[in-house]
């Protein structure tokens, strides 16, 4: 790890190229505009949690311009993302895909709201709660204090 | 050599000694009855504090003076930083920031021994046993694995400097702020360790551990939103909020700090929800310990992990697995003893908190799956995966949302049983407003997305049902205003500070929504003389110069800021380099208004002698932290509440004020 940050560093010191540069830009704007939604869902494979607009490293720069040849050159937008996956693998998407070992992922906060929710109601529909207990001598006391 | 770090690591050695008795004996004497034993905790957690104090004023001393004969100064600081960095340096570091989060879980010790006057002698001889021992488990990791008082002979001439990152004013004290919200759950876990001890949980429970709590959450509030202020200015990309493995680390403890001042009305006003209460007191301060090993493990890497050390990193997940897995056996074998609450129905005050802690416990899960399943994964199975920005978008979002639309209705129902009707009679002018809002943004938003006007019209639902709730209380619009003045001055401090902190989680639902939707961002190559558009103001590009600061040079960038003829302001953008890393940094040219903000960034050279510019018009998104610190001061309301201070015992009255500051 420590290498890693060393490397992420030196590359930063090498080549501080601001993120995304003028001269990458396409000139439609339409086209423009696909290309940078598409960007904001991959990530710069060498940094902490940034997408490749955000990322000054080299390696975001490719990638940048990768995803603008290949929608100039006419594909969609899931072409584009395929395309990026197949060469980076689905590190590289910041929106992993719905499959069997991401279901934990997308499915546990929805999944623990239903059950959640419905337990809740289940139970709120049953019986009556246990009587309150009477205080304690200590608790009325205790009471009297806090309400002095 | 300076004898004075000395006396800092033999007063942090002894608070060591200190913290062990604090914990033990004031334990023991609960179970015994030995008044005595039982009082002993309190000189401990006052003793515990001024050591550790001593030992804090020492570090900083060594960095203030630069003493580089201390290893930890010669990491991390550099005799040409201004003072402010040089004390900021301090908890700038590893071993530095753990000693300033055992200072502030003195303090909170202390406080309790101090101000605790109204507890019964056995819960605070117990809570501060459980303050002693959680003290206790990170001194000694500090002395063994991360002594920030090592020395290092022959000394060197210089240090190596802080991380330019880090100096800067707001990121300099966001750090004790977040700490004092961490720590300050600690409270909570003490007091809810002490009650399944006692096998007790009361209202008077939940009455002392409320305002401990929001102090926490109030620290935490502050503490996130200037992290995120800063990362807005100092990282240049414009963005507030990142959904980085490390703010959610401080995220997770606040969802649940929310859900915990909400559960303890209920536990205080219905004797209700007790278990829950417990439970969540208990996570609250795990999620805040889990924070502090995932950032300072290694385990995630960023700016805030400063040193990435396996050892420690197995250390203090051992502290996690001790305190953690022990509340949480514990809780396993006494909660059943903690009788269950009254029943109550479903459309009622409690009835809205319950779905209230629902919501936010689940927003909590997502963003807790969302940053750790990736590692749990490439754990398993080796398989790498990225968890980002889109994917709390659509998970978090969706879950916040209805509890957003819930919040006026919830303060409007009574307890035990709640009238919908009756609450929407009160509240259709608010509803009216709203709708009026979310038709206006549609109305001008015409291809926008739907989230827009959705989003306004709830930020607006929010604030205008904040004000319907003190305006019904008071009687606005049907008693006369002197009245109502009246009414509103006798109103409790606590009723007040919900609406405010409320109508505060509005207004920063409206930054948040109109950043992320209506931004306008430039990014072009401009020559010295050229000018380029940003909305409805133009900024022109004026020319560059060098810059030599205290301990770095650069490029400043002059532009000139007009909206029509009119001159605005002339705005700096900087680049940065360095002194002993060579790191580059970007400072921000920032004009600010009301409605939002110009933001320039100068960016590098391109073809043709022009400089890369990132230009952004960002709208409302002040509103965020202006938001945030509008719910700061509902916090600061609730805990000025008289019910929180009546009750503390004759001999009390005259020492303090407020239970907690």
């Amino acid at each position: 790890m420590r290498k890693l940050a060393a490397m992420l560093v030196f590359l930063a010191a090498v080549s501080p190229c601001l993120a995304l540069t003028p001269d990458e830009q396409l000139k439609d704007p339409g086209l423009e505009k696909r290309a940078r939604a598409v960007s904001a869902q991959l990530r710069c494979l060498v940094c902490q949690n940034q997408s490749i607009d955000d990322s000054e490293a080299p390696l975001a720069r490719d990638l940048r311009t990768l995803v603008r040849e290949q929608i100039t050159a006419g594909k969609t937008d899931a072409q584009v993302l395929d395309y990026i996956v197949d060469r980076y693998g689905q590190f590289v998407l910041l929106k992993p895909r719905l499959e069997p070992e991401t279901l934990i992922l997308w499915g546990t906060p929805f999944a623990v709201l239903l059950i959640a929710g419905a337990a809740m109601i289940v139970r709120r529909g049953r019986g009556e709660a246990a009587p309150e207990r009477p205080l304690t001598d200590d608790e009325k006391r205790a009471l009297e204090r806090a309400l002095q | 050599m300076n004898s004075i770090a000395e006396i800092g690591h033999f007063a942090l050695i002894l608070a060591v000694g200190v913290a062990l008795y604090q914990f033990a004996v004031p334990l023991m004497g609960a179970q015994r009855g030995d008044v005595a034993a039982m009082r002993a905790g309190i000189s401990a957690a006052l003793l515990q504090f001024v050591l550790i104090a001593i030992s804090f004023a020492a570090l900083t001393h060594a960095y203030v003076i630069s003493d580089f004969s201390v290893l930890n100064v010669v990491e991390n600081s550099h005799s040409a930083k201004p003072l402010l960095y040089r004390i900021s340096g301090v908890w700038g570091n590893h071993e530095g920031s753990m000693l300033l989060w055992v200072l502030i879980l003195a303090l909170y010790g202390a406080a309790v021994a101090v101000f605790g006057g109204n507890l019964p002698l056995e819960l605070r001889a117990r809570v501060l046993a459980i303050q002693g021992s959680v003290g206790f488990a990170f001194l000694l990791f500090i002395v063994l694995a991360s002594n920030p008082f090592i020395r290092v002979d022959p000394p060197p001439i210089e240090g190596n400097g802080l991380n330019p990152i880090l100096q800067d004013p707001a990121l300099a004290f966001h750090p004790p702020f977040l700490y004092a919200g961490y720590v300050g759950l600690s409270i909570a876990f003490a007091f809810a360790v002490a009650a399944l001890i006692e096998g007790r949980v009361d209202a008077a429970w939940a009455r002392w551990v409320r305002p401990w709590t929001l102090v926490a959450w109030m620290f935490l509030t502050v503490g996130i939103a200037m992290g995120s202020w800063w990362a807005y200015y100092e990282l240049g990309w414009g963005g507030w909020w990142f959904w980085d493995p490390v703010e959610n680390a401080s995220f997770m403890p606040w969802l649940v700090a929310t859900a915990l001042i909400h559960s303890a009305i209920v536990v205080e006003k219905r004797n209700a929800l007790k278990i829950w209460t417990v439970l969540l007191s208990i996570l609250a301060f795990s999620l805040s310990l889990m924070g502090a090993f995932l950032v300072r493990s290694g385990v995630l890497t960023s700016v805030h992990a400063f040193a990435v050390d396996p050892q420690r990193g197995a250390f203090i997940l051992m502290i996690l697995c001790v305190f953690i897995g022990g509340s949480l056996s514990l809780f396993a074998w006494r909660a059943p003893q903690l009788k269950a609450g009254g029943l109550f129905a479903p459309v009622s005050r409690e009835g809205s908190l319950v779905v209230n802690n629902l919501l936010l416990c689940v927003a909590c899960l997502a963003v807790f799956v969302g940053t750790l399943y990736p590692l749990a994964l490439e754990t398993l199975t080796g398989e790498k995966i990225s968890v980002g920005a889109p994917y709390f978008d659509l998970t978090f979002g969706p879950i916040i949302l209805p509890l957003l639309l819930l919040v006026p209705f919830g303060a409007f129902l009574g307890w035990k049983r709640g009238d919908v009707g009756l609450a929407l009679k009160r509240l259709w002018l608010a509803l009216a407003l709203a709708l009026l809002v979310g038709v206006i943004v549609l109305a001008l938003n015409v291809r926008g997305p739907w989230l827009a006007p959705v989003g306004m019209a709830i930020a607006a639902w929010l604030v205008f049902g904040a004000i319907a709730d003190v305006a019904a209380k008071t009687g606005l619009f049907k008693a006369p205003l002197a009245t109502s003045w009246q009414r509103l001055a006798g109103l409790p401090r606590s009723a007040l500070g919900t609406a405010v902190a409320h109508a505060g989680l509005g207004i920063l639902v409206a930054g948040v929504i109109a950043i992320s939707l209506w931004r306008i961002e430039v990014i072009v190559a401009l020559k010295p003389g050229e000018t380029a558009a940003v909305g409805k103001y133009a900024v022109t590009f004026q020319g560059e110069g060098p810059l030599t600061g205290p301990n770095y040079t650069g490029r400043t960038g002059a532009f000139l800021l007009k909206q029509g003829d009119r001159e605005l302001a002339t705005l700096h953008s900087e680049k940065r380099i360095f002194k002993p890393s060579g790191m580059p940094t970007t400072e921000v040219g920032l004009y600010q208004t009301w409605h939002g903000d110009v933001y320039v960034v100068m960016g590098d050279e391109t073809t043709g002698g022009a400089r890369a510019m990132r230009m952004y018009y960002n709208p409302l998104v002040n509103f965020i932290w202006f938001g945030a610190a509008v719910m700061f001061l509902g916090g600061l309301l609730s805990i000025s509440d008289r019910r929180y201070r009546v009750g503390a015992p004759r001999r009390a009255a005259g020492m303090q004020a407020a239970p907690a500051e």
